[in-house]
Parts: structure tokens; C-alpha cells; sequence
């Protein structure tokens, strides 16, 4: 009796430190939480009177001409995420595709260490590099080298990921392609990879949104503009530098703009994550099925 | 979820022309990927060259910072960034996995997407926006509420002690902290989530409560997951640059309380880098950019090592 | 997976159709002082209105940046607050003109509660900044500021931590008016900031908001700046002994007690004239005489610039205009461009 009764006092102690555990726990997310709707606040109420449709569509006018907005800037984001992402996704692909099928040794190690000491370069360290090799000897600042640079940014995230991706597809899949006669290469390829595709999108939208804001590597390489440019050997507008080059102005309309950039930005990674997670689901849907 | 890694090696096979084709264009992407780390390594090199011969080892312990006398010395700014960084992963590895914890096995569906989803977004601020609310909200608060509050109940030790001004340190560290918590949540999150729910019904069925499931049972057994994620967060603390050189106070200086303002490596060269016209004075603050290279390349190591010894053969 | 190389080509395709030849316009591009943005934008977007086929692109990157590039041949011209000095004139590959196309002046704000003015010596500004005196209720200041409470409050220096010319007109004025500064730390974009609680701030907004954020804070601002935000500015009291605010027209008057400036001689800090500023300076363009292409548009875009046409933009922005003889000496100096 006493040792079943010391026993239950033993089983509340655990449970009242379970439930203090959880509250800890609970208390930790809402942090997060909390603060990301306290700076997206203080983002709104500074920069959600800049957002019009001017804003989006127009070139940027000067201090004291009314109006003008970011949308050469927008083009350029687009343009140079698009240059990175097709120079990235193939590197950072074929990268783990390797790092997946020869997983042991010494090479593949140095790789996925090289990776990691990658992601800890900071992007400015990486603005020089793109500006030493595709700036300085081509003597003129280019849209492109901008790319190179963000591709740099991007690779560490999908070569980890798309790795992870891959070793993840349920081992009856790939013996299945290897028991009808195909090489492994080839089972990778047809079989493996489409299933892991889910998780790479996901990775790829993460590195996206990771390189959408980044100012530093810009400074030597798009350069900036204030014309509409489609020419991706030319100087282009980012709209993550001009958020920064506005922020940092004397000029409170060219600063609420760069308030109103800054929501831009946040918000297109917003709509990315919302999108990678509805696909996510429907792939979750149909590998089940 | 088995680790597809070993078998392979012995299974592979080269049947066809394709296949040999195929195999080329991986080893030629993997071999690119190489080239342009090595690359940046080499660029960093070739820059910072000059100044690497003048000041030579000494550089990395002299104090000094003065453009005028080309005098450079990166001591401060190396303490600046292990600090913030030590600071920040602290912090985030402290709330990121509890909240992992709490979104992967305790939350309710309602409750656990919308908050994970939040924590996520943070990942989407620009730098220089945390900056500026880093200097408008952060170190005011600091200076007026939270500093003063840490240093009635610990400004016995050194770390809490001298003037509060709102910028340094600790607030760098806290800024850093809340742009790698999501990092370390979200891969966390995932890990736990991965964990099969065997290993949790085993746990349970011997008599543990949920947390102390979660606790003794997952968490060691989510270990190696974890730790890629605080790696990788930790990368991202190392280089940050706009973000901790509006709150940290730009003060190439040594102090022992956490208050005070520092200096961080990343921070320098944004700051001083398009000024720069000697070629010593470029030279200087490219070697700057090796070291943090280099301080990425050691943490990482050190990093890798202690997971071997932990987990034996287990691949990170 | 062929689908997605498939979609890569695509991709490939549609980047290769992008780089066809730009639209017939020209334009020019322009890099550097980042404390000259503010009147280019505005004045280039009245000359593009004027000269529709003529854009200027010019991105604020620093003066280093700016020099660095203009050297490079990577940029049309160059903006920098501080003219090239001998040894960047001749690491240049060709001769280089080098003009001054506008003016500006450093404004010291400060934040102390319930003080809403405050005067302050020369000799004095210069002791805060060396870190000789700490408070603000210290005898020296309390001498100039009679009637006005002071509290006992820590001087918390700010200063800039980017290298900026703003850095270098304000260390300039401090090695005129202190023979100690000039010794111990010397003029220059990026110093070392002696005094014991000073504090960097990236950029002026980086400036201007520790100080506004900090009780007991000092700075200095550009003008615009402090015009734009209504901060509060400290009275200087000049080399003639009156007290000046920092104001286009006392910039003005630093500007014309000085009527032959060049480059080489081009610091107007600590000005002796009655209403002048003493924490003023130029800021400068710098242009080959034989540019590679594009040199008649680039010598009628800059001879523009410091013309009364250019220089009337500079009022709208908080800028000064350049006095009328130095707009002449420049336009001088434009027409030995070969074109």
C-alpha cells in the first residue's frame, strides 16, 4: 500500500514537471510567434500607407517629386531569381545526387563539408567573389553576376536538402526500380527523384526566400538602376536595394517606400512558403496513395 | 526511413553508354560545386595577400583599428562576432527546439500550423528591416526596460555590469538569435516529426509521460538532425552583416560586460569597404572576410568532430 | 526529368532573347558618394525630362567605390565627397577632371531632455569628441549655455561607423580647431574614434536615430537631414565668434569666403567669414578629359549640372547651390574635355 502510494506521488511529481515541460515549450513557440507579429506590425504601420498600385508599377521618382514607386525593382528581382535558380537548381541537384549514391569516403565528406563552411560565408564575402569574376574582368556591372552571386547563396540549402530528400524515398521504391533490371543511375533519375521532388521545391522556395533580401552582394554587382532593364548583361534594379539605399535616406516618403519594399518582400515569401506547403500536402496525399 | 547511403557503392553500375553519361554530368556538377568554393577560398587569398605579408599573424591579435595610420588588427572584431553568434545560438537553440518539441508532438493541428507557420516567416524579414527595428524598438527597450531589469538581478557579475546604452552585444545577439530561430525550429521540427512513432509507443508503453518521452526518448534520438540545424544556423549568425551593424554600437573594443558596444568582422566591411582607397587598407579588409571564412570553416570542423565522437560512424 | 530540362531550356531560351541590343537612348552611368544621391536623382530626372534620349544611372556606393570604379573604366564618372589625391590620379589611366557640383554642411544634433537649445564652442565640440569632457553638466558647457538647466548626464558620442565624407568634413574641422585631435587621430572618412562612450551608427538615418533614441546623445547629421526631421541642432559658434546654425545660407557664406577652391585646395571648414558655417564642404565629380564613348553627352550632362540650371535643383532637396564664381571655375575646367 505505502509503495503504491509513494508510487502515485511519484507519477504527480512527473506529471507536474510534464505539464511545467510543456508550458515551457508552449511558451518558446509563442516567442517566435510573438516577435514575427511585433516586427511585421511595426513594418505595416510604417510602409502600408506607401503601398498603391503606383508604387508597384511605376520607376522611382526623386526626393520631392510625389509619387514613383518600385517596379523596376520588382522586374529585377524577378529576373535575377530566375538567372540563380536556373544556375542553382541544376549544381545543387547533381551535387546531391552524388553526395546520395556515394555517401562514404572521404570526397563525398569534403563536399558536404564544403557546403557547410559555404553557408557560414557572409554574402558580402560572396558579392566580392561574383564582382572579382564576373565584374572586374568584363568591366561593367551586370544583372548576371548578381545571379552568380545568389546562386552561390542558394547551393548550400539545396545540395543538404535535396541529399536529405532523396535518402528519404522508402527504400522499396528504388529496389523496386533496381529489381525490373534498371542501374541505379537510371532509378535515381526516372524514379527516385520525382518522388523526392516535393521536398526539393520546398528547399528551393526556403533558399529563395533566403536570398530575396539580401543587399550586400548587390552593391557590387547589379549595381542598381533606375530604369526599367530586361538585359541581364546590364545594371539592373533589386528591390532589396532599394529598400536599403531608401531606409537609410534623410527623406521620410523615400522611407515609408522602403517600409512598404520591406512588406513586398515579406509578403512574396509569404505567398512561396504558403504555396510550398500546399504542394507539399498534395505529394504527401499522393505518395500514400 | 533507413539510410539508403552504404549499399550503394556495391550495387552501382554502369550498364549502358547513358548511364556513363549520366555519371559524368554528377561528377562534373559536383566538381563545379567544388571549384567555386574553392574559388571564393582563392579570391580571399589573392586579396587579402598584400596585408596577409604586412601585418602577417600579428593581425589577428593587435587591438587596433585606425585607417589613418593603416593600422588593422581584427582581435576585437573576431571577439565581437564569437560573441554575438555564441549569443544568438544560445538563445535560438534554447527556444528553437523547445518550440520544435512543443510544434512536433504536443500542439494540436490548429494551434501547431499557424505558429509554425509565423516562426517560419521570420526567415522572410530583409536584414536591413531588422536592423531598423533593432535601433527604433530593440535597444530602446533595452536601454529603458530590459537591461536595467538584468542588471538588478545580475549585475553582481561582470557580464551584466557598465552603462547600458541600448546598442551592443547582447542586443546584437538577440537580433541574431530571432533571424536563425526559425532555422533551428523548423529543421527541428521536421526531424522530431520523422522520428517513427514506434519509438514514442515503446517509451509510453513502458511508462513514461509525454514529456519525459520527448525528452529522454526523441530528442537523443533526433540528436544528429538537430545539430545540422544549429550548424546551420550558426553559419547564418557568423556572416549576418546589416542587420547586427545598425544594433551593436561599432565599437572596436574589448569589454567584458555585455552591454557594451562591440564590433563583428561582417559589420567592418560593410561598413568600410566602399570607402576604402588604399590598396592596404582593401587589402586589410578582405583578409577580414578569410578570417570569417576561416572562423566558418574551424566552427564547423569542431563541429563535425564532436558528432563522430558521439555518434560513432553516424553520418551527419 | 526531361520535362524539367526541358523547362531549363526554356529558360535558357528566354534569357538569350533578353540580351538583345538596348533601346536607342543612351545612357550614362555614374557611381559613388552616397551624400551626392539625393540631389543627382533629383536633378538627372528633370534633365532626362528635358533630353528624353539622355538617362543617368547613378547608384550611391561610396566614394571608395565610386573612385574605385570610375578607375576601373566600370563607370562613366565618379561622385566623391574628397577629390582624388595624387596617388589615385595617377593609378587612373587617363587625365582626370575633377570638378565640385554641389554643397553641404554637417549639422550636430543632439537629445537632452528639456534643453532646446544649446551653444557650444569650436574648442568645446572638439573636447567632447576626444573624450576630454563627459558630461553634460560639465563647467565648460554650463558657461556658454547661462539660465539653462542642465542635468547630470553622460555625453554618449556618436559617429558615424560607415566610411563616409561626412566623416571627413567633420574630422577635417576638428583637426582645424584642435591641435590635439589633429595629432591623435587625424582627418579622414573612417577614424578612431577616441572618446570612451563613443558609439558607431551605420549611415546618417543610423546617426540621427541613436541620437534621437538615446537621452544624452551627440551627432553629427548632414543638413537635409536635420531640416527634414526637425531635430534639434546645436549653435556653433564660429571663427568670427558668431553663433550659426547650420543653414543653406551659412553654408553659402563658408562657400564664398573661399572663391578660388580646387582640387586641391578644396577644404572650406572653420571659414573666418562673419555668417559662415564652419563644418561645410564640397562635394565633387570626376571625369576623364577623353572619355572612351558617350563624351558629348556626358560634357552637356555635367556642364548642365553645375550651370544655374543644374544647381537650381539643389534648394528643393536641402542642398546648396555652388556660388556663382565656382560654377563658372567648373565649367572652366568641364570644356577642357575633348568631346
Amino acid at each position: 500500500m505505502a509503495q503504491s502510494a509513494s508510487k502515485n506521488r511519484n507519477l504527480a511529481r512527473r506529471r507536474l514537471i510534464g505539464g511545467l515541460g510543456i508550458a515551457v515549450a508552449l511558451a518558446c513557440a509563442m516567442i517566435g510567434a510573438v516577435c514575427l507579429l511585433i516586427i511585421l506590425g511595426f513594418v505595416i504601420v510604417q510602409g502600408a500607407g506607401a503601398l498603391n498600385r503606383d508604387f508597384l508599377t511605376q520607376l522611382p521618382h526623386p526626393v520631392g517629386v510625389p509619387g514613383g514607386g518600385v517596379g523596376n525593382g520588382i522586374l529585377g528581382t524577378f529576373i535575377i531569381l530566375g538567372i540563380a535558380t536556373a544556375m542553382a537548381v541544376p549544381i545543387g541537384l547533381l551535387t546531391g545526387i552524388y553526395l546520395s549514391l556515394f555517401g562514404r569516403g572521404p570526397i563525398p565528406e569534403a563536399l558536404r563539408f564544403l557546403s557547410d563552411v559555404l553557408s557560414g560565408v557572409p554574402s558580402i564575402a560572396i558579392g566580392l567573389f561574383a564582382y572579382a569574376v564576373l565584374v572586374a574582368p568584363l568591366k561593367h556591372f551586370s544583372a548576371f553576376s548578381a545571379s552568380f552571386a545568389f546562386m552561390m547563396l542558394m547551393l548550400p540549402l539545396l545540395v543538404r536538402t535535396s541529399e536529405q530528400a532523396i535518402r528519404s524515398v522508402p527504400q522499396t521504391v528504388r529496389e523496386g526500380a533496381l529489381a525490373l533490371g534498371m542501374s541505379n543511375f537510371r532509378a535515381t533519375v526516372r524514379i527516385v527523384l520525382p518522388t523526392a521532388r516535393p521536398a526539393i521545391i520546398t528547399a528551393l522556395l526556403l533558399a529563395i526566400a533566403r536570398v530575396i533580401g539580401e543587399t550586400a552582394p548587390l552593391l557590387f554587382t547589379a549595381f542598381g538602376s533606375q530604369f526599367w532593364e530586361t538585359n541581364p548583361n546590364n545594371p539592373m534594379a533589386v528591390l532589396a536595394l532599394q529598400v536599403f539605399t531608401y531606409a537609410i535616406s534623410p527623406y521620410p516618403n523615400w522611407q515609408a517606400q522602403a517600409w512598404a519594399g520591406a512588406l513586398l518582400l515579406i509578403g512574396a515569401v509569404f505567398v512561396l512558403s504558403l504555396g510550398a506547403r500546399l504542394m507539399l500536402r498534395r505529394a504527401m496525399r499522393g505518395l500514400e496513395a | 526511413m533507413e539510410n539508403a547511403g552504404p549499399q550503394f557503392r556495391r550495387v552501382a553500375r554502369f550498364v549502358s553508354p547513358a548511364d556513363r553519361g549520366f555519371a559524368a554530368i554528377v561528377y562534373a556538377g559536383s566538381i563545379l560545386f567544388a571549384l567555386l568554393i574553392v574559388g571564393l577560398f582563392v579570391e580571399l587569398v589573392l586579396g587579402s595577400w598584400p596585408s596577409i605579408v604586412k601585418f602577417g599573424p600579428g593581425f589577428i591579435f593587435s587591438s587596433s583599428w585606425d585607417p589613418i595610420t593603416s593600422k588593422f588588427g581584427a582581435l576585437p572584431m573576431i571577439f565581437g562576432t564569437v560573441m554575438t553568434s555564441l549569443i544568438a545560438i544560445v538563445l535560438a537553440a534554447f527556444i528553437g527546439i523547445m518550440a520544435a518539441v512543443f510544434l512536433a508532438d504536443f500542439a494540436p493541428r490548429w494551434l501547431g500550423q499557424p505558429l509554425s507557420f509565423l516562426i517560419e516567416l521570420l526567415a522572410a524579414v530583409p536584414s536591413v528591416v531588422y536592423g531598423l527595428w533593432g535601433l527604433f524598438v530593440l535597444s530602446p527597450f533595452m536601454r529603458t526596460t530590459l537591461g536595467p531589469a538584468l542588471q538588478h538581478v545580475l549585475g553582481w557579475t561582470p557580464l551584466f555590469s557598465g552603462p547600458i546604452l541600448g546598442v551592443g552585444l547582447l542586443t546584437g545577439g538577440i537580433i541574431l538569435a530571432l533571424m536563425i530561430l526559425p532555422t533551428v525550429t523548423a529543421i527541428s521540427r521536421d526531424v522530431i516529426a520523422a522520428i517513427p512513432r514506434d519509438l514514442r509507443e515503446a517509451s509510453m508503453a513502458l511508462g513514461s509521460t509525454k514529456w519525459e518521452t520527448a525528452m529522454k526518448v526523441v530528442l537523443p534520438a533526433a540528436r544528429v538532425g538537430i545539430f545540422g540545424a544549429c550548424v546551420l544556423a550558426l553559419g547564418r549568425a557568423l556572416g549576418e552583416t546589416i542587420a547586427v551593424t545598425m544594433v551593436i554600437g561599432n565599437r572596436p573594443e574589448i569589454s567584458s560586460s555585455l552591454f557594451a558596444p562591440s564590433y563583428t568582422l561582417a559589420s567592418v566591411i560593410a561598413n568600410e569597404f566602399t570607402e576604402a582607397t588604399t590598396s592596404i587598407y582593401i587589402s586589410a579588409l578582405i583578409e577580414l572576410g578569410l578570417i570569417l571564412f576561416l572562423v566558418s570553416m574551424v566552427v564547423n570542423a569542431l563541429a563535425r568532430l564532436m558528432i563522430w565522437s558521439v555518434r560513432g560512424s553516424e553520418r551527419v | 526529368m526531361i520535362r524539367s530540362l526541358r523547362r531549363c531550356c526554356f529558360s535558357l531560351a528566354v534569357v538569350a532573347a533578353m540580351t538583345l541590343p538596348a533601346a536607342a537612348a543612351t545612357q550614362l552611368t555614374g557611381a559613388g558618394s552616397s551624400f551626392d544621391y539625393p540631389f543627382f536623382s533629383k536633378a538627372f530626372y528633370v534633365y532626362n525630362q528635358k533630353n528624353p534620349d539622355v538617362t543617368v544611372n547613378y547608384q550611391s556606393i561610396g566614394s571608395g567605390g565610386g573612385i574605385a570604379q570610375f578607375s576601373a573604366r566600370n563607370v562613366d564618372f565618379g561622385a566623391t565627397d574628397v577629390p582624388m589625391n595624387a596617388g589615385e590620379l595617377t593609378r587612373a589611366p587617363g587625365t582626370v577632371l575633377q570638378i565640385p557640383v554641389t554643397l553641404g554642411g554637417a549639422a550636430i544634433a543632439y537629445n537632452l531632455p528639456g534643453v532646446t537649445t544649446m551653444h557650444l564652442t569650436r574648442q568645446v565640440l572638439a573636447d567632447i569628441y576626444l573624450g576630454k569632457i563627459l558630461k553634460w553638466n560639465d563647467p565648460q558647457i554650463a558657461k556658454l549655455n547661462k539660465g539653462v538647466n542642465l542635468p547630470d548626464m553622460s555625453i554618449v558620442v556618436v559617429h558615424r561607423s560607415d566610411g563616409s565624407g561626412t566623416s571627413y568634413i567633420f574630422t577635417d574641422f576638428l583637426s582645424h580647431v584642435s591641435a590635439d585631435w589633429k595629432s591623435k587621430v587625424g582627418t579622414g572618412k573612417s577614424v578612431s574614434w577616441p572618446a570612451p562612450s563613443s558609439v558607431g551608427a551605420k549611415g546618417t538615418e543610423g546617426v540621427a536615430g541613436q541620437v534621437k533614441s538615446t537621452p544624452g546623445a551627440i551627432g553629427y547629421v548632414e543638413m537635409a537631414y536635420v531640416v527634414e526631421n526637425n531635430m534639434t541642432a546645436v549653435l556653433l559658434q564660429n571663427k568670427a565668434g558668431k553663433w550659426v546654425a547650420c543653414t543653406p545660407d551659412t553654408v553659402a557664406a563658408a562657400a564664398a569666403s573661399k572663391p578660388e577652391v580646387s582640387a586641391t585646395n578644396f577644404s572650406i571648414v572653420d571659414s573666418a567669414a562673419a555668417g559662415a558655417y564652419p563644418i561645410s564642404g564640397y562635394s565633387w565629380v570626376v571625369v576623364y578629359k577623353k572619355p572612351t564613348d558617350r563624351a558629348k553627352e556626358l560634357y552637356d550632362v555635367l556642364s548642365w549640372l553645375v550651370g544655374p540650371q543644374g544647381q537650381a535643383n539643389a534648394k528643393s532637396v536641402d542642398y546648396v547651390p555652388l556660388p556663382r564664381n565656382v560654377q563658372e571655375a567648373a565649367a572652366a575646367t568641364l570644356r577642357q574635355m575633348q568631346r
